[in-house]
C-alpha cells in the first residue's frame, strides 16, 4: 500500500537497454533470419529498421535512408508485417483496405491491378477479398494481411513472425509465398519466427541474438558446425545383438539393433574408428544434431560467452 | 494535390462502409447528439416562460432557433479523435498509421468529414421536426449568413486541431480520460452548449471570449441567428484565425514531440 502510494507521489523510471552493439548489413536480394528467445530484441531491431523506434545511439541505414526520419520515399519502399498486429479496417472486406493502400502509397491504377491479381493468385485470396475481415480466419487474415502489406511493392520486408498462430499448411504456403516474392522482386527479407521450419526453409543466412546483443551472424549451416558440441552417431548392428554401447557414448535411443549415440564432437573421429573395429556393423551414419537443438543450446548460454563472428 | 483527393475518397468509402456496419450504435450515438439540446432548450424555454416571456434577450422562440442551430454546428464541428488516440496507442495500431508514407491527420479528417456527411442524412430531418415542434423564430440577414459559412469552416478546423492536439495527450498518458473530462467541462459552459453565452455571468463570458471555446462553437450561430454586429463578426474571424494558427503551430510540435517519445519508448 504504501508502496503504491509511493509510486504515486515519485515515478521512478528504469532504463533499459533492449539492444545493444548490434551491427550487420545485408545485401539487396538476401532474406535473413532472425533468432533469438522471447524478449531478445528482434523485434526491437525490427523496428529500429522500419523507423518505429528511435536508438539511443548508433547508426541505422535502410536503401541509403535514416528510418527514424520516416520520410515518404523510404515509406514507399518497406513494409513491416507484425503477426500480431493488423492494419486491416476490421468491419469492411479487405478488397476496400487495399483500395485504401492504393491511395495512399500512390500506385498506379495499372500497376495495382496486376499486383493484386498476382497476390490474389499467389496467395489464394479469391473468395476472402469480398468478405469483412473479421470473419476471416487467422490464418485467411494473415494472408490478407500480408497482401495488403506488399501492393506497393516494397524491395525491403521486415516480417516480424508472419507465421504466428498458423496451422502447418498456412505456415508452409506463406513461407513459400515469402521465397517466391523473393525470388520474383529481388526483395530484401528480414524474418523473425519461433519456428525453425520459416528459417531453414527462407534463410540460408541467420543473425542470432540474444539478450540484446549479437550472437552470431552467418550461414544456417555453419551455425550448426560452430555451436554444437556434439554429433550424433546412429549405428546399426550385423544381429540383434544386445551390446553395451555405453562405453563409446551417451547413448539416445535404443531399438532394433538401432543405436543412436550422443558423442563430444572433437571425438567423433576416434570413436567411430573404434565403434568399427570393436563390433559387428551394418551401417553407420554421423550427423549434427537437429538446428533446434543447436539452437536451444545457444540460448541455454550466457550472451557473452561466444564470439561473435561470422 | 489529386492524390490527395483520390486519398480523401479512398477514405469516405471506407468509412462510410465501415459505419453503415454499426448502424445501430450510430443512431444511439446521435439520439444522444439531439437529446442533449433538447433539454436544454426545454428547460430554457420554461425559464422564459416563468420570467416574463424573455431570458436576457432570448424568447422561447428565439431559444428554439439557438439550440436547433447549435446542434447542427455542434454536429459539424463534434470530433472523437481523443477516444481514438488513446485506443490507437494502447492498442498498437498507431504503428502501422506512422509507417504509412501520409501525415496520420489526414486519415482523421477524411473520417471525420465522411462521418459527417452519412449522419447529416438524419440531423436535417430531425432539425426539421424540431422546428415544426418548436417553432423557432429566425432572424436572418443576408450578409450574416453569408458569413456564416467560412466562419463555419473555421470553427470546424479550430476545433478538429484543438482537439487533435489535445488527443496526443495519449503520448505521455496511457489515462487520457481525467483530460478530457475537463475539456468537455469547458466546452459545455464556454462553446455556448449550456446556454448562450450572453446568458453567463460576465466572468465567464470574459473567459469565453479569450479562450478558443467561443470560436469552436457559439461563434457561427451567433452569426446565422443575426445576433451579431458587423464589427462583433470581424472580431469573431480574427479570433478564429488567431486560434487557427495557434491551433496549428500546437499540432506540430505537439505532434512531433509525441513521435519522439512514441518511438523512443516502443509500443
Amino acid at each position: 500500500m504504501l508502496a503504491a502510494l509511493h509510486s504515486l507521489v515519485r515515478r521512478r523510471f528504469q532504463a533499459v537497454t533492449a539492444v545493444a552493439g548490434i551491427s550487420f548489413e545485408v545485401m539487396p536480394g538476401e532474406v535473413v533470419g532472425f533468432l533469438g528467445p522471447n524478449g531478445a530484441g528482434k523485434t526491437t531491431t525490427l523496428k529500429m529498421l522500419s523507423g518505429l523506434l528511435h536508438p539511443t545511439s548508433g547508426e541505422v541505414s535502410v536503401l541509403g535512408y535514416t528510418p527514424w526520419k520516416r520520410e515518404k520515399a523510404f515509406l514507399r519502399q518497406i513494409t513491416l508485417v507484425m503477426g500480431q498486429r493488423n492494419q486491416l479496417i476490421w468491419d469492411i472486406p479487405a478488397i476496400d483496405s487495399f483500395e485504401l493502400n492504393r491511395a495512399i502509397y500512390r500506385i498506379p491504377p495499372a500497376e495495382y491491378r496486376r499486383t493484386l491479381d498476382e497476390l490474389t493468385d499467389l496467395l489464394e485470396l479469391g473468395p476472402l477479398l469480398r468478405k469483412p475481415v473479421r470473419n476471416l480466419s487467422l490464418g485467411e487474415r494473415m494472408k490478407c494481411e500480408i497482401a495488403a502489406a506488399l501492393l506497393h511493392r516494397p524491395r525491403v520486408l521486415f516480417l516480424d513472425e508472419p507465421t504466428i498462430g498458423l496451422d502447418v499448411t498456412m505456415q508452409r504456403r506463406i513461407r513459400s509465398f515469402i521465397a517466391e516474392y523473393n525470388r520474383r522482386y529481388q526483395a530484401t527479407v528480414l524474418l523473425t519466427s519461433h519456428y525453425m521450419a520459416d528459417v531453414e526453409a527462407l534463410c540460408r543466412r541467420v543473425i542470432v541474438i540474444h539478450q540484446g546483443s549479437l550472437l552470431y551472424d552467418g550461414d544456417l549451416n555453419t551455425l550448426t558446425q560452430r555451436f554444437s558440441t556434439h554429433k550424433t552417431i546412429m549405428v546399426q548392428l550385423k544381429e540383434e545383438r544386445t551390446a553395451d554401447l555405453r562405453a563409446y557414448g551417451e547413448v539416445v535411443a535404443y531399438n532394433d539393433g538401432q543405436v543412436t549415440l550422443r558423442v563430444p564432437k572433437s571425438e567423433t573421429a576416434s570413436i567411430t574408428e573404434r565403434l568399427l573395429a570393436d563390433l559387428p556393423i551394418a551401417d553407420l551414419t554421423v550427423e549434427d544434431p537437429p538446428i533446434e537443438e543447436v539452437i536451444e543450446h545457444v540460448f541455454a548460454q550466457p550472451a557473452n560467452g561466444m564470439e561473435a563472428t561470422p | 494535390m489529386t492524390a490527395l483527393l483520390d486519398i480523401y475518397r479512398a477514405h469516405f468509402k471506407t468509412t462510410i462502409a465501415s459505419q453503415l456496419q454499426y448502424r445501430a450504435a450510430l443512431v444511439i450515438w446521435l439520439i444522444g447528439m439531439v437529446l442533449e439540446p433538447l433539454i436544454y432548450l426545454v428547460v430554457w424555454t420554461t425559464v422564459a416562460r416563468s420570467s416574463g416571456g424573455q431570458v436576457g434577450g432570448y424568447t422561447p422562440q428565439d431559444f428554439a432557433a439557438y439550440f436547433i442551430v447549435f446542434m447542427l454546428v455542434n454536429h459539424a464541428t463534434f470530433t472523437w479523435i481523443m477516444w481514438e488516440y488513446e485506443y490507437r496507442i494502447r492498442q498498437g495500431t498507431f504503428s502501422a498509421m506512422l509507417l504509412r508514407p501520409i501525415h496520420p491527420i489526414h486519415s482523421d479528417i477524411a473520417d471525420n468529414l465522411s462521418y459527417k456527411l452519412l449522419t447529416l442524412s438524419v440531423m436535417l430531418p430531425t432539425a426539421i421536426a424540431l422546428s415544426l415542434a418548436f417553432r423557432p423564430a429566425f432572424h436572418l440577414v443576408p450578409w450574416a449568413v453569408l458569413a456564416f459559412i467560412p466562419a463555419l469552416v473555421l470553427a470546424f478546423l479550430v476545433r478538429f486541431l484543438m482537439e487533435w492536439a489535445l488527443a496526443l495527450a495519449a503520448f505521455w498518458t496511457t489515462r487520457v480520460n481525467a483530460i478530457n473530462q475537463m475539456y468537455f467541462v469547458a466546452l459545455l459552459f464556454l462553446s455556448g452548449q449550456i446556454a448562450p453565452l450572453s446568458l453567463l455571468p460576465a466572468p465567464i463570458q470574459a473567459i469565453g471570449t479569450a479562450l478558443p471555446f467561443r470560436w469552436m462553437v457559439a461563434f457561427p450561430v451567433e452569426l446565422l441567428l443575426g445576433r451579431l454586429q458587423p464589427e462583433e463578426a470581424l472580431i469573431g474571424f480574427a479570433a478564429q484565425v488567431i486560434w487557427l494558427i495557434v491551433a496549428l503551430a500546437l499540432v506540430h510540435v505537439i505532434w512531433r514531440a509525441g513521435v519522439r517519445r512514441y518511438s523512443a519508448v516502443g509500443s
